[in-house]
């Protein structure tokens, strides 16, 4: 990596009353990343984005932003700028004012400014409703005036506050494109703070998962769903099957271990383990069949359909098997009349491929 | 159950019943059949003012002739004038302490600020005027040049009108999305330049209606002035006063008209201003 954009490092955040709600993080951003901060509400990632922002102060560590410390730099000289969650468009200047303020506070010239602003609008997509009241605007286009309003102040690092949240399903959507659009079209560095997984998955180029104030894991998306490294990311991050097993024996490529309804089994890892693991499968590897497979390379459990849940593109099964194990599996609903093509109470074999199970030691 | 209730007798059709329709007309003959008087004998034309005996527009050509009469109301106006750009300044400024900082018995100082709202005006009379008769100010006051020797009336003025502004601009700050001052730092602007541009207009319904709320007060407050003026500098409502007790002649009821004219516009642009309170969300 090249020098970053962004670098946190070691960076606190303990408030009054004893509640740690950002502990020792250590990220490094990249110019042009288009970074996202996943995690559920109250673990710290909106903190943390403030502190990048400036509007919270770490109470410990060194937030570098451009390679110079940003310790002693207040909100309003940072080079970055934020979208907040409510938006914040101000309510009694108009559309043009509020994507002019920035310039104008800041003595851009007049000309300048006008010009700018006008680039911004158009790029927003809102230049037709300028002369507009935020009162007369709808959510999504109060959204993209708050957007028009920090990107013209091109700055090195645009934050963004749970953007989407206050947006319907359909326009989510849309603003999702715009979004990932408009990243490449300013190439900024663009950090978004949300609580949806699928948001982060879609729009990100990498993703650091956080849980009760601390970074579980940095990677890119696909890393994040196939090689999560911690049980959290792995429960946090789409659905999984997890299944605990004592560790019995291991190599440097792989470990036997004795699982939870699966008995006595061998899974592909490089990992040093301890005494127990959990072993993860996503749903959509399991494989259903009404008899156990031939393919001896494949660990197979038998078990009886308990629920069928129909998604229209798939159907969620659950199987429970033996020690009270249940496994879900997502089958897709390949044509039209066949469904899942199981019932509830069937007899059914689930299999799949060792090399998609994970080995989670934390 | 809805096929029982006659049309106009559920729960909250009140004005379909014929009591309360006399109740809510009595009450308001009650309210304004003095003032109408008040104002259609402004227009008479009987020296006496207790008879009818025609129009005319000669009663506020004689209270404009009268110059005693016209100087009180220039007192009166300047002293509202000067009492709500003090009490404005001073109201919202406590209004924006109360509403941004905490510090240490804040509850009690809050309390305390908002006792000249309910103390009775004639014991804030009587403690004004031991004020400025013992620490000396009536005397010093007195011999000065007009407008200076309205002071004491201002200062009177001020302290009892700030507490209504401080609670208008207050209750508007509550609607404040510390957010827009948050975006504000963040694009780039200083405290200060926050301050004008972003909390500044949001206040400022608040800040008119208070003001309207502080000139109408000050603008016919009696018993506290009355403790606080002294011979040369006597507003309209004490010069009224003084009047009346030689019988009410019907230019004390054209300035009187005048005066409410002034008081119910205030009035009206103050309610017309504080209406929109959606205008607040950002």
């Amino acid at each position: 990596m090249t020098e970053p954009i962004v670098s946190i490092r070691g960076v606190s955040k303990k408030f009054p009353g004893g509640i740690i709600a950002v502990d020792n993080v250590h990220v490094d951003i990249a110019q042009n990343e288009f970074f996202a901060l996943l995690g559920p509400s109250g673990c710290g990632k909106t903190t943390l984005l403030r502190m990048i922002s400036g509007l919270e102060t770490p109470t410990e560590g060194q937030i570098m932003i451009g390679g110079e410390d940003m310790a002693l730099t207040p909100p309003n000289k940072r080079p970055t700028n934020m979208v907040f969650q409510s938006y914040a468009v101000f309510p009694h200047m108009t559309v043009e004012d509020n994507v002019a303020y920035g310039l104008r506070v800041t003595g851009v010239a007049a000309d300048e400014t006008t010009r700018r602003t006008a680039e911004a609008l158009e790029m927003v997509k809102l230049s037709h409703l300028a002369k507009r009241k935020p009162d007369q605007m709808s959510g999504g286009q109060r959204q993209r005036v708050a957007l028009a309003r920090a990107l013209v102040k091109r700055p090195k690092v645009l934050l963004l506050d749970e953007p989407l949240s206050a947006l319907d399903a359909k326009l989510r959507d849309d603003m999702r494109m715009e979004l990932t659009r408009l990243q490449e079209t300013v190439g900024i560095t663009f950090i978004i703070v949300t609580h949806d997984q699928d948001e982060a998955l879609s729009m990100a180029s990498r993703i650091a998962v956080m849980d009760k104030g601390a970074v579980q894991q940095i990677a890119t998306p696909s890393e994040l769903y196939e090689q999560p490294t911690t049980r959290f990311v792995a429960d946090f991050i789409g659905k999984v099957n997890l299944i605990d097993a004592k560790v019995l024996s291991t190599t440097a490529k792989a470990i036997t271990c004795e699982a939870k309804g699966l008995g006595k089994m061998s899974v592909p890892t490089n990992k040093s383990c301890g005494d127990t693991v959990a072993i993860a499968v996503r749903p959509e590897k399991l494989k259903l069949s009404v008899s156990k497979p031939a393919d001896a390379k494949l660990l197979a459990i038998a078990g009886k359909v308990r629920d069928v849940a129909y998604y229209g593109d798939t159907s969620h099964v659950v199987v429970s098997a033996s020690d009270g194990l249940d496994l879900q599996i997502n089958v897709q609903n390949d044509t039209r009349t066949g469904g899942s093509g199981v019932e509830r109470g069937q007899k059914i074999w689930v299999s799949w491929a060792p090399d998609d199970s994970i080995v989670l030691t934390e | 159950m809805a096929a029982l209730l006659k049309p106009g007798s559920g729960p909250l059709d009140y004005g379909n019943r014929l009591w309360l329709k006399c109740l809510f007309v009595l009450i308001y003959l009650m309210l304004y059949i003095p003032i109408i008087t008040l104002i259609a004998f402004s227009f008479n034309t009987d020296k006496r003012g207790i008879v009818w005996r025609g129009f005319t527009f000669d009663n506020y050509v004689k209270a404009w002739n009268n110059s005693a009469l016209i100087e009180a109301l220039t007192n009166s106006i300047v002293i509202a004038i000067i009492a709500t750009i003090i009490s404005t300044v001073i109201g919202a400024m406590v209004a924006l302490m109360l509403w941004r900082f905490r510090f240490p018995f804040k509850g009690t100082y809050e309390a305390f600020m908002g006792l000249p709202i309910v103390i009775p005006e004639i014991c804030m009379g009587v403690a004004l005027l031991l004020f400025f008769n013992e620490s000396g100010m009536m005397e010093f006051v007195v011999n000065t040049p007009w407008p200076l020797n309205l002071s004491n009336i201002i200062i009177a003025h001020v302290a009892f009108c700030f507490p209504f502004v401080t609670v208008v601009v207050r209750s508007r700050l509550v609607g404040f999305n510390r957010q827009l001052e948050e975006a504000s730092k963040d694009l780039g602007a200083s405290e200060w330049q926050t301050f004008w541009k972003v909390i500044v207009p949001f206040m400022m319904p608040g800040l008119v209606a208070g003001a309207l709320l502080a000139f109408t007060l000050s603008l016919d407050d009696f018993v506290i002035t009355f403790f606080t003026s002294g011979p040369e500098t006597v507003t309209f409502p004490v010069k009224v006063y003084s009047l009346v007790r030689r019988g009410v002649s019907p230019e004390i009821n054209a300035a009187s008209t005048v005066l409410i004219v002034i008081t119910v516009v205030a009035t009206v642009i103050a309610m017309k201003l504080q209406a929109p309170a959606k205008a607040g969300k950002g």
